[in-house]
């Protein structure tokens, strides 16, 4: 390939290191298949459940489709992500958790305050609404 | 000193090049913090949907408006994508450059069917006259899911300048480290979408 005698040597130990430095950054065909095997029938699985209208409650059809989410999310970060917490020596775990715990905060934080808000407020039929400026 | 100083000329210079070694490590962390910074931006958005989520403004609802199928297999393209890309990846570490090229092209090609889809459903709802000015519902939702669509469109354009510079300059350490990145970027983007399908479509449609 190359007509320099030491390009082969530095190509190979160009290669060990990249092996070195991506230890935990790529999958095998075996992780990608289960993770999308499992994706596929985590996806599934909510779409039949509000589709078909399997239960009657709906409540118990929301918690489970938000709980496939979670899973699958999970899926998706340990089977397509590669997330492991031993990646960079534990930091992207750190940075995750902690983007985790700010994202938890604004949505349980805004979903309560305006919950709130809202059931202090008068309320308001369609009709009065269609009337309004 | 003069004679150290003459004999460390006489010799070849030497110099430590480590810039192949150190970015390879942080970027990747690096690229990390920029997808979790983008995640705290699509955690806003989703609350604001969760917030406005109801406010119909005597509007179309949700189960009025969302062709359950057509978001299914919007779906399924995305996570064909998902999985394509990973088999690029794979061919990317046995340095086979042709196949890598070619799954990358049938990561685009799943990409764009899953843009196309989206247009055509913004189109039919901005036509059905459900855009995004007609109440807070419809507001929240073109906005959350408008960015994740303008996720994938530069995260396509990523992707064809990744595929020109791959069939020039081959599975080069610095491609290898782009299309690392550009990997993270859409199986995150898949991520967020599991939230849009499930938070705004699914739980929407349930009313």
């Amino acid at each position: 390939m190359s007509p320099h005698p030491h390009a082969p040597a530095q190509e190979d130990a160009a290669n060990t290191h990249h092996g070195h430095g991506h230890e935990a950054g790529h999958g095998s065909l075996r992780g990608y298949m289960i993770g999308f095997g499992l994706s596929v029938i985590l996806t599934a699985v909510p779409f039949i459940l509000v589709m078909a209208g399997v239960f009657d409650s709906k409540l118990l059809t929301a918690f489970l489709v938000m709980a496939l989410a979670v899973v699958q999310i999970i899926v998706h970060m340990v089977y397509f992500l590669h997330m492991s917490p031993r990646s960079e020596g534990g930091w992207t775990m750190m940075a995750l958790l902690f983007t985790l715990v700010i994202v938890g905060i604004t949505l349980a934080g805004s979903l309560w305050v305006m919950h709130h808000l809202n059931a202090n407020m008068m309320p308001m039929s369609p009709e009065m609404m269609k009337n309004m400026p | 000193m003069a004679n150290d100083i003459q004999a460390k000329a006489g010799e070849k210079p030497v110099f430590y090049l480590t810039e192949d070694h150190h970015p390879e490590a942080s970027t990747n962390l690096g690229f990390w913090l920029y997808l979790m910074s983008d995640c705290l931006i699509f955690a806003v958005l989703f609350a604001t949907h969760g917030v406005l989520g109801r406010n119909y403004a005597a509007g179309p609802s949700p189960a009025d408006l969302f062709d359950l199928p057509l978001v299914a297999i919007n779906t399924a393209m995305l996570l064909f994508s998902s999985i394509t890309y990973g088999f690029a990846m794979l061919q990317m570490e046995r340095n086979a450059k042709a196949e890598t090229l070619f799954w990358l092209a049938v990561t685009g090609l799943f990409g764009a069917a899953f843009l196309g889809l989206e247009l055509y459903e913004f189109a039919h709802l901005i036509h059905e006259g459900a855009g995004p000015t007609r109440s807070a519902f419809l507001s929240s939702f073109f906005t959350l899911v408008g960015t994740h669509g303008l996720h994938v469109t530069f995260g396509i354009v990523w992707l064809i300048t990744l595929m020109v510079q791959v069939s020039r300059r081959g599975l080069i350490p610095e491609n290898r480290r782009r299309l690392m990145c550009l990997s993270m970027f859409w199986h995150f983007l898949d991520v967020i979408w599991i939230g849009v399908f499930s938070f705004v479509y699914l739980m929407g449609t349930l009313g």
